[in-house]
């Protein structure tokens, strides 16, 4: 394996791992501070019970995505020193704002877990809540980073090819940074928002208390489904912008090799580099001009317009955008049966098929958000920066990345078996759960930030 | 003070990061100290002693250890070369350093949230308090290697980036590893580590509420302060052979005297008051002693990022980067500072309260 190719390896399985926790991250603590809200409005127990049992599961997985974040604020220089010297100058600016929004994020955790008996009611609640706004703000931050690596935009470049006259602020607000801040925002809720349905509805099928998991469910069907049903509008956003101002990334992804008005929708089929062909797919015609420009008879630009080794590896970027798709799709639909089942007033938790398809859900959202950073990340190349700067000379001049990588994958193989473990566990618990009485108050509740 | 007048905005935003360092140091450096007490502790009190540093630790860790990325994120957008270099030739004990932050941050939840039997707790235990040892002297070893002089030297040796033409003679083990795989890096982090110790022990005599566990504390104190005052000489002594300009500037230069006078003065004052149980007077010297230190070294490399090097003009971002940089650090010190304020407050005043947070 080449550095380089160790280099993108550790970078994707960091990213790749640090994201399910950052989304997390984002929609657990609102769900949290939902169910808190919900107890305190109505006195309901059950609610308080949850809100704590959600809390307990938010601290472990924020304290690991805290960590895994502060891995990846370092391996940027530790594996792309080129690209950091570079972009430093315009990208840290959105990087420090995101590092503000980490810090309140952490602080008001730690007043959430910990504050249940030493701050009122409304500060506890309001702790919640700025938990849940700055991990979103957070996010946005990042993501700007991440949509001017697509759209490069505030600077010039000098005759040596360095930053000249630069604009952080203008880069922070590339043609890529809307869309892609959306994207990933509606993302984290509905993936962590089914994911969390899911394992819910697991249990009620399982016979666990129902008074507990059904209003579980309720909230994280809430925040999950309506998130869920409106991605595939924002992914339609996102194509659009991606095919004005990535047409190599689109033609990738779409497995579109010639240059052609009227181009077809490609579902499944299979990439050929070789042949410069995609094989066995469905094509259903104009539909991508249609999709991407909103004109049946616009035209697409085609891989073949830039050479090979401009190209992105095709069948990677086209099958993960497949999966991304089909995965959503999938969340759009059993989130549209709840609103539906909902809308008729039927009760959710009796519906053991539904239940059934909420089980199966679970891990789409998190696999199609690993998809689609494969669509983004490796539909870029061979560029880190687009069109600017390729990764090749971005990355470290130290040999030997393989030792790193393989320490990195053990390491967090390691620590996402371990998180799997213990919430698995956290879930058992609630099999047992014993409803307190409806009067309990905030004080005295065991269990409580521990 | 000549060197004053000609103090710009590169300047400025480095003197933000090296108080950002210094206020890690002060936080996120004891929270590592907790975990070697931790470690350390003994005798009949022990699990006492191992729950009052969870508890201490346990609501203000994640925020403590921002600064850390705050210092990182200054880094790498106002003195981006610099930021490049250090991952460049750091490569190897920054990701040591990293392993050891995963791993103590990771265990400490696990062992405080996760499952409650006895086994699984010792282990996650174990874990974090020794992470919580080794990545403080990691950390030293790195500033060692770079006030050394060590890393600066190893640069001029770094093939060009994007060139292609590597310098003749640099092995691996010249660009890689012997920046930092030399005793005076060592006897960096050997300080820092009893540097966290002490801090850690200082702050829990604060933090104790049971007078005997109080007393333990207090004689952890001093003796960390021994291994602070043993580990400081012992670097002093190497810098001799191996970093000359750290020990020129520390012993030779006009600032240095009354600089070493401060911190010495910090140290006897820490030690008395722990001496007569004037506990706050102890914490508050401690730190100030601690913050000394690091403000030596900041002293002995001005105006250097990476002596020799790396100036600090001379790899500063451009001056609009620079100076939304202080924007934003300004803006975002009105939320920070009173939202620290408060966290701290709120579990300063509230530790007579039985905690709910049980560690074991």
């Amino acid at each position: 394996m080449s550095d380089l190719l160790a280099a993108r390896w550790q970078m994707a399985l960091s990213l790749g791992f640090h994201i399910v926790f950052a989304e997390i991250g984002i929609a657990m603590p609102l769900m949290m501070v939902l169910a808190e809200w919900r107890w305190r409005r109505t006195g309901d127990a059950t609610y308080l019970e949850l809100a704590k049992r959600w809390a307990k599961g938010t601290a472990i997985l924020f304290a690991v995505g805290a960590v895994s974040g502060t891995v990846l604020s370092f391996e940027l220089g530790l594996l792309w020193p080129g690209f950091m010297a570079f972009a430093g100058p315009i990208i840290g600016m959105p990087f420090s704002l995101e590092g503000f929004a980490f810090f309140t994020e952490a602080i008001f955790l730690g007043v959430y877990l910990y504050g249940w008996n030493r701050v009122g009611p409304r500060a506890h609640l309001a702790a919640g809540v700025i938990v849940a706004a700055s991990g979103a703000a957070s996010a946005i931050f990042v993501v700007m980073v991440n949509a001017w690596m697509n759209t490069p935009v505030g600077f010039t470049l000098d005759a040596a090819g360095a930053l000249a006259r630069i604009d952080p602020i203008a880069g922070m607000r590339s043609p890529a940074a809307f869309q892609q801040c959306l994207h990933m925002l509606i993302a984290s809720y509905a993936a962590t928002g089914l994911a969390v349905a899911g394992v819910h509805a697991l249990m009620l099928l399982r016979g666990g208390s129902p008074a507990f998991h059904r209003r579980a469910l309720g909230i994280a069907l809430l925040v999950g489904a309506p998130a869920a049903v409106l991605q595939p509008l924002s992914g339609d956003i996102s194509a659009r912008v991606v095919a004005q101002t990535q047409p190599v990334k689109l033609a990738a992804l779409e497995g579109q090799w010639e240059t052609e008005r009227g181009a077809p929708l490609r579902i499944g089929g299979w990439p050929d580099e070789a042949t410069e062909t995609t094989r066995w797919a469905i094509e259903i015609p104009k539909a991508l001009s249609l999709l991407a420009f909103h004109d049946p008879d616009a035209e697409v630009r085609g891989l073949k317009t830039v050479p090979p080794a401009d190209r992105p590896p095709v069948a990677v970027v086209h099958l993960a955008f497949q999966a991304m798709v089909g995965l959503g799709t999938a969340m759009a639909l059993v989130s549209l049966w709840a609103g539906w089942t909902a809308w008729r007033r039927r009760d959710l938790g009796a519906q053991r098929l539904f239940l059934r398809a909420l089980v199966l859900v679970t891990p789409f959202g998190f696999l199609a958000t690993e998809a689609g950073w494969i669509v983004t990340e490796v539909g870029r190349q061979p560029w880190v920066v687009q069109g600017i700067l390729r990764t090749a000379h971005a990355v470290t001049p130290m040999p030997g990345l393989v030792v790193p990588l393989v320490l990195f994958t053990l390491l967090y193989a390691g620590l996402g078996a371990i998180v799997v473990a213990l919430v698995a566990s956290l879930v058992r618990e609630t099999r047992a759960q014993v409803v307190p009485p409806a009067t309990t108050s905030p004080a005295g509740v065991p269990g409580g930030a521990a | 003070m000549s060197t004053l007048a000609t103090l710009g905005m590169p300047e400025i935003v480095a003197g933000i990061m090296m108080i950002a360092l210094t206020v890690y140091a002060l936080l996120g450096g004891a929270d590592f100290g907790g975990g070697v007490w931790d470690l350390l502790v003994r005798g009949p009190r022990r699990e006492e002693a191992r729950a009052l540093v969870a508890n201490a630790i346990g609501p203000i860790w994640e925020a403590n250890h921002v600064w850390l990325i705050v210092v990182i994120v200054i880094l790498f957008t106002a003195f981006p070369p610099t930021y490049a270099l250090l991952g460049t030739l750091l490569h190897v004990p920054l990701s040591l350093m990293l392993l050891g932050i995963v791993l103590r941050g990771s265990a400490f939840v696990f062992r405080s949230y996760g499952a409650r039997d006895d086994a699984a707790q010792r282990r996650w235990g174990r874990i974090f308090a020794v992470a919580s040892t080794i990545t403080p002297v990691l950390l030293g070893v790195n500033v060692g290697a770079i006030v050394s002089g060590a890393v600066g030297e190893a640069a001029t040796r770094l093939p060009r980036a994007g060139s292609g033409v590597g310098a003749p003679a640099a092995s691996f083990a010249d660009l890689f590893l012997r920046p930092w795989l030399a005793p005076f890096p060592f006897a960096v982090g050997a300080l820092t580590l009893a540097l966290f110790a002490f801090l850690a022990a200082v702050y829990l005599t604060v933090a104790a509420r049971d007078a005997v566990l109080r007393e333990d504390f207090r004689r952890r104190a001093l003796g960390a302060a021994l291994a602070v005052f043993v580990t400081a000489f012992g670097a002093l002594l190497l810098a001799r052979a191996q970093a000359p300009h750290v020990s020129a500037g520390l012993l030779g230069t006009g600032w240095a005297l009354p600089f070493q006078l401060a911190t010495g003065g910090a140290a006897v004052i820490a030690i008395w008051g722990l001496w007569t149980r004037r506990w706050r007077t102890a914490r508050v010297a401690a730190a100030a002693q601690t913050s000394l230190i690091l403000w030596g070294w900041a002293l002995v490399q001005f105006p250097f990022l990476v002596p020799t090097v790396h100036e600090i003009r001379g790899v500063a971002a451009p001056r609009v980067t620079l100076r939304l940089l202080l924007w934003g650090l300004a803006g975002g010190s009105l939320v920070l500072l009173p939202s620290l304020a408060y966290l701290f407050r709120t579990f300063a005043a509230a530790r007579d309260v039985p905690s709910e947070v049980t560690s074991h």
